[in-house]
C-alpha cells in the first residue's frame, strides 16, 4: 500500500514514523518548505543565533533513507480525491492508496491599509525567518501586532538585536484571553523589564509606507503614530487549505475530520494545524494548533491507517511556553477565569517572577488544573491528580512531590502552604520543615 | 568591527560599550604579555606580572559584566552569528594561538623564559622556589578558571545548580590544584594533587611515582593511601550515588577549564551518531591501554625489570607524550574553538571512561524528562558539550542514561520548556 503524506511538519512526520514502526507500507512525504523535517518551535532561536537551521532538525539526514520514508521536495497544487492522485505545482502526478493531509497553517492577516508594504510580515515558516532577517537588517524600531505566543517570541527575537519594540495588544494584559489577570500582569511587568514598549488596549488602524513602498510607521485606532521600519503581524494562524478547493474534500476553517481523523473521503485523512474536528468535545477547540496535539493525533492516525482503529483521545490537557525568561506550564483546563463552580488558589513570589495557581471544584474540592510560572512541575503528577480528582487539601500536602526545578533551586513549598493556610483557614494543613542533608 | 567578527554578547546599546572597554583592557594585557615574553618579564617580573595578569583579568571581567546587567535567563544570543563562537576566522586564530602555546610549553619552554621569570615572585611566595614552565602554566590555568568562572556565573545566574557547581570547580582548581601543591613544595613535601586520581593522573598508581612519593615518609604514605581510596572506593561509591558529575563537572581541573574557559565553545561538539561510535572506541581504548600499562609496570617492577627491561621507561614516556601532552593538551584544549570544549574528556580521558561505565550500568543518576513537554527545539543537544543528542531521548519522553554525560546540567538550563532534570534517584523506602 502506498501512503502519501502532504506536509513534513510534526504531524506528517510523526505519522510517517509510526506507520513505519507498525508496517511495511510504502511512505512518501511531500513538502515544499524544507527538504527535511525541522522543529518549527525553534524558529526564533535561529534568528537569535542560539542555533543554526541544521540544529533544529531532530533527525540526521540519513534517517529517512534508513527507515524507508521517501521525501519529495515539491508543492502540491491539487488533490483529485476520486482518482486518488495529486498534482504537483510542476505538473507531475502522484498516485496514492491513502492520503494524509498535514499542511499546517499560514499566518492570519486582516485587510489593514498598507498590509502589503515591504517590512510587514507574519512568522510561521522557515522562509518567514529568512525574510525577517532581511526585513530587520539595520533597523531601529519595530511594531508587533497581536499579543499571543508568537508575538512575544517575535519581541524577544527583535530585542536580541537591540531593536526597539512596540508591542500592540488588544487587552489590558498580555495574553489575557487565556491567562488570568494575575499571571498576565506578572508577564506585563516582565515585558517592561525587557524594555519592550507594551501598548495595551491598542489596535492597529493602518500601516504607512514611504516612497519606496517600505513601511515607515503605523497608526493605532486612537490615532497615535509610531515610527517603525518593521511590522510583525501575530494575530493568529489559519489552516493552510487553499489548495484543496475543488478537491471534493469537505472543509470549513480547516479540513473537516471526525474523531478518527478521517475526512469525508475514505482513505483520506487530515490532522494537525490544518484539521478541524466536526464535533469537538466540550472545552476542546475545534482546531488544535499545537506541537503536542499534532504529535498525539499522529500517533493515533498511524494506528488507524495500520488497521487498529481508535478514536483520538488527548487525555488531560497540558501546554507550555516561555515568556522571555519566564517558563510557563499548564495542566487541565485553565482559562482566564475559573470555570463555573470552580475556585482558584493563587500564590506569587514577592519578586514577581514566579507564581502558581490551582483551580478546584467549589463543592467537592477536587483539583481541576494548574498554572505554573517560573517554576517547573511534573506533568505526570499533575495529570494523575487531575484525572483522579484529588481533593485540594491532599494536593497541598503532596505538592512538593511534583516540583521539577533543578537541584539547589529555592524551594517555594512552605511559602505556598503559608498563603494557602491564610486564604483557606478551614482547609489549613500543617507541614513540618524537613531537613535535607547535602551529602547522602 | 564588523558584525560577523564582533565579540559582543549583544550588539549596540550600552552593554557593548562596556564590552569594548573590556576588549581594550584585554588587548593591553596581551600586549604586556608579549613584551614580557621577549625578555621584559625577566628584568621587571613584578611589574609585568601585574600588567599582564591584571589587565587580562580586568578585561575579561569587564567584558563579562553585562551578563550581570541583563534579566537573568539564558543568553545565547548571536552565538552562531559570531565568528569567535562559530568557527569563524577569529576562532581559528584563537585555536592556533592556543595550540602554539601548548607546543612551545611542552617542547620549547626556553622561548617562554620571559614569562616564566615573570612568575618567579609568586612562585617564591607560594612554593619557595623559582618558577618553571609548569608553574607558569598552572598560574595561567587557574587564572582562566577563575576569571571565566566569573563569566559563567553571570551567564547562568538564573540557575543555582550552575552557580554552585562553578564555585566548586573554581575552588578545587585554586585550592587543590594550585595553592596546595605549591605549599607542599614549600614544606619540602612531594608535589601532590589531591583532586586528581589514577587513571587520569596515571602516575599515582605507577611504581615509579609511588616510590618517589613514599620516599618522603609519613605524608607520602597518606598520599598513596588517599589516591588508592579515591580510585577504588570513593569513585565507585560517589558515582553510584551522584553519577560521573561529582568529579567531571564539580572537581576535575580539566573539566573545570572546559566548563569555564571552554563554555563559549560548548555548542561546537559533534552530535552525529558517527562521532558517538568513534568516541566509544577511543575513550575505552585509552582506558584499556592504561590498565594494561599499569599492570605491566607492576609486573615489571616485581620482576625487577625482567619483563620490560629498559622498555618500562619508554612505555610511560610514550603514553605521556601521545595521550598526556598531545591529546589532552594540544588537541583537547588548543582546539576548543574548533571542536568544542570537551574533546579530551569525551574522546580520550580514561577517568571519564571508568566513571562512565559506572554511570551507565550502576548509578542512580539520570536525566529525567517531563512527560510529553518536549518541543524538539534542539537547544539541549546543541549546548551539550559531550555531543549527546539529548533531544532524541527527550522527545520520546525517555530518561537519559549515557556514559559520557558529565552532568553539567546545561541541557536542563537551556531547555525552554523545563523538560530536563538531573536527578539522583532516591533509595526506595
Ligand atoms: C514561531 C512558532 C512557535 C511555536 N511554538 C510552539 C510551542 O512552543 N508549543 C506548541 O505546542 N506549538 C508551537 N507552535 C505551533 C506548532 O509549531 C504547530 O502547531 C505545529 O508545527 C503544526 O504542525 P503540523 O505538522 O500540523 O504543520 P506544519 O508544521 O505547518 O507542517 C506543514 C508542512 O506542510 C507544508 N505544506 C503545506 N502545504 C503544502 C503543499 N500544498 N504542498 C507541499 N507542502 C505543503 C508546509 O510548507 C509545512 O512544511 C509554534 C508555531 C510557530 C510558528
Ligand atoms: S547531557 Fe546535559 S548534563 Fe549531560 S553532559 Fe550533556 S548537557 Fe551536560
Ligand atoms: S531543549 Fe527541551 S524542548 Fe528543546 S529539544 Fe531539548 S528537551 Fe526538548
Amino acid at each position: 500500500m502506498k501512503i502519501v503524506i502532504i506536509g513534513n511538519g510534526i504531524s506528517g512526520i510523526t505519522t510517517a514514523r509510526h506507520i513505519r514502526k507498525l508496517s511495511n507500507h510504502e511512505i512518501l512525504v511531500i513538502s515544499s518548505e524544507t527538504e527535511h523535517f525541522f522543529s518549527r518551535t525553534a524558529l526564533m532561536y535561529i534568528y537569535m543565533g542560539h542555533m543554526k537551521y541544521e540544529h533544529t532538525k531532530p533527525y540526521e539526514d540519513w534517517f529517512w533513507d534508513k527507515n524507508r520514508i521517501d521525501l519529495l521536495f515539491a508543492k502540491v497544487a491539487q488533490v483529485q480525491a476520486k482518482q486518488k492522485q495529486l498534482q504537483l505545482e510542476d505538473g507531475r502526478m502522484i498516485t496514492f492508496d491513502k492520503l494524509v493531509i498535514a499542511t499546517g497553517s499560514t499566518p492570519k492577516t486582516l485587510e489593514w491599509p498598507g498590509v502589503n508594504l515591504k517590512g510587514v510580515q507574519g512568522l510561521y515558516s522557515k522562509q518567514d525567518v529568512d525574510l525577517m532577517e532581511e526585513n530587520t537588517k539595520d533597523i531601529t524600531d519595530a511594531v508587533i501586532v497581536g499579543g499571543g505566543l508568537i508575538g512575544i517570541e517575535m519581541a524577544e527575537m527583535l530585542r536580541s538585536r537591540n531593536i526597539n519594540v512596540h508591542f500592540l495588544i488588544r487587552e489590558q494584559y498580555y495574553w489575557n484571553s487565556v491567562l488570568p489577570k494575575e499571571e498576565a500582569s506578572l508577564i506585563n511587568n516582565h515585558i517592561a523589564a525587557h524594555h519592550i514598549h507594551l501598548h495595551t488596549n491598542t489596535q492597529l488602524k493602518e500601516i504607512i509606507g514611504d516612497e519606496n513602498g517600505k513601511v515607515k510607521a503605523v497608526i493605532t485606532h486612537d490615532g497615535i503614530e509610531i515610527a517603525c521600519q518593521f511590522v510583525g503581524l501575530t494575530i493568529g494562524v489559519n489552516p493552510n487549505i487553499n489548495f484543496l478547493q475543488n478537491s471534493e474534500i469537505e472543509t470549513d476553517r480547516g479540513v473537516l475530520i471526525n474523531e478518527y481523523l478521517e475526512t469525508n473521503h475514505p482513505d483520506i485523512y487530515a490532522l494537525g494545524d490544518c484539521a478541524q474536528f466536526r464535533h469537538p468535545k466540550n472545552l476542546h477547540p475545534a482546531v488544535e494548533q499545537l506541537w503536542y496535539t499534532g504529535k498525539m493525533q499522529a500517533e493515533t492516525l498511524a494506528q488507524n491507517i495500520c488497521g487498529d482503529k481508535r478514536a483520538y483521545e488527548r487525555g488531560v490537557w497540558f501546554n507550555s511556553a516561555k515568556f522571555l525568561d519566564i517558563e510557563y506550564q499548564t495542566y487541565g483546563y485553565m482559562f482566564n477565569k475559573p470555570l463555573e463552580g470552580e475556585q482558584s488558589f493563587y500564590w506569587e513570589h514577592p519578586k514577581g517572577k514566579i507564581a502558581c495557581r490551582i483551580n478546584f471544584k467549589a463543592t467537592s474540592k477536587a483539583v481541576t488544573g494548574f498554572n505554573f510560572l517560573g517554576m517547573r512541575f511534573r506533568q505526570q503528577t499533575a495529570n494523575d491528580w487531575i484525572k483522579n480528582e484529588m481533593p485540594l487539601q491532599n494536593v497541598m500536602q503532596e505538592l512538593e512531590k511534583g516540583f521539577f526545578d533543578p537541584e539547589f533551586f529555592e524551594n517555594h513549598y512552605l511559602a505556598i502552604v503559608e498563603k494557602f493556610n491564610t486564604d483557606y483557614p478551614e482547609m489549613a494543613i500543617s507541614v513540618k520543615k524537613k531537613k535535607k542533608f547535602l551529602i547522602w | 568591527m564588523s558584525k560577523d567578527i564582533s565579540l559582543a554578547v549583544t550588539d549596540g546599546s550600552g552593554a557593548n560599550k562596556l564590552q569594548k572597554t573590556g576588549i581594550a583592557l584585554l588587548a593591553f594585557g596581551v600586549l604586556a604579555t608579549i613584551i614580557a615574553a621577549f625578555g621584559a618579564g625577566a628584568t621587571q617580573p613584578v611589574l609585568f606580572f601585574w600588567l599582564s595578569v591584571g589587565f587580562i583579568s580586568a578585561g575579561t571581567l569587564v567584558y563579562a559584566y553585562p551578563y550581570f546587567q541583563h534579566e537573568a535567563g539564558i543568553k545565547n544570543n548571536n552565538i552562531f552569528k559570531n565568528g569567535m563562537t562559530n568557527r569563524g576566522a577569529l576562532a581559528w586564530f584563537t585555536g592556533l594561538v592556543l595550540t602554539g602555546f601548548y607546543i612551545i610549553l611542552y617542547w620549547f619552554p626556553q622561548y617562554l623564559e620571559g614569562l616564566i621569570r615573570m612568575c618567579d615572585p609568586l612562585s617564591w611566595l607560594l612554593r619557595n622556589k623559582a618558577a618553571d614552565q609548569w608553574f607558569l602554566y598552572g598560574t595561567l590555568y587557574t587564572l582562566a578558571v577563575l576569571v571565566m568562572g566569573f563569566r559563567f556565573i553571570g551567564k547562568y545566574r538564573h540557575n543555582r545548580y550552575q552557580i554552585i557547581r562553578t564555585l566548586s570547580v573554581m575552588f578545587f582548581q585554586l585550592g587543590f590544584a594550585f595553592v596546595l601543591p605549591g605549599l607542599l613544595l614549600m614544606f619540602n613535601q612531594p608535589e601532590f594533587y589531591f583532586s586528581y586520581f589514577w587513571p587520569l593522573k596515571y602516575g599515582y598508581l605507577w611504581p615509579n611515582d609511588i616510590n618517589y612519593v613514599v620516599s618522603s615518609g609519613g605524608l607520602g604514605y597518606f598520599m598513596i593511601f588517599w589516591g588508592a581510596i579515591m580510585t577504588f572506593i570513593a569513585t565507585p561509591l560517589l558515582t553510584y550515588k551522584y553519577g560521573k558529575r561529582w568529579y567531571c563537572s564539580w572537581v576535575c581541573g580539566c573539566g573545570g577549564l572546559a566548563e569555564t574557559m571552554g563554555d563559549p565553545y560548548r555548542q561546537l561538539s559533534d552530535k552525529s551518531l558517527k562521532a558517538w561510535k568513534i568516541e566509544r572506541y577511543t575513550v575505552h581504548g585509552v582506558l584499556v591501554f592504561i590498565i594494561i600499562t599499569t599492570i605491566m609496570l607492576w609486573l615489571n617492577s616485581a620482576w625487577e625489570g625482567g619483563l620490560l627491561g629498559t622498555w618500562s621507561g619508554n612505555f610511560s614516556q610514550w603514553y605521556g607524550f601521545f595521550i598526556g601532552s598531545i591529546f589532552s593538551g594540544v588537541i583537547g584544549t588548543g582546539f576548543y574553538p574548533i571542536f568544542g570544549n570537551r574533546v579530551w574528556c569525551r574522546f580520550g580521558c580514561p577517568m571519564a571512561a571508568i566513571l562512565g561505565l559506572f554511570q551507565r550500568f550502576k548509578s542512580k543518576f539520570r536525566i529525567t524528562t517531563n512527560g510529553g513537554q518536549c518541543i524538539s527545539c534542539g537547544n539541549c543537544s546543541t549546548y551539550c558539550e559531550m555531543g549527546i543528542d539529548v533531544r532524541a531521548y527527550a522527545q520520546k519522553g525517555e530518561n537519559i542514561i549515557r556514559a559520557s554525560c558529565v552532568g553539567c546540567g546545561v541541557c536542563s538550563a537551556v531547555c525552554p520548556r523545563g523538560v530536563l532534570n538531573l536527578e539522583n534517584l532516591r533509595d526506595e523506602k
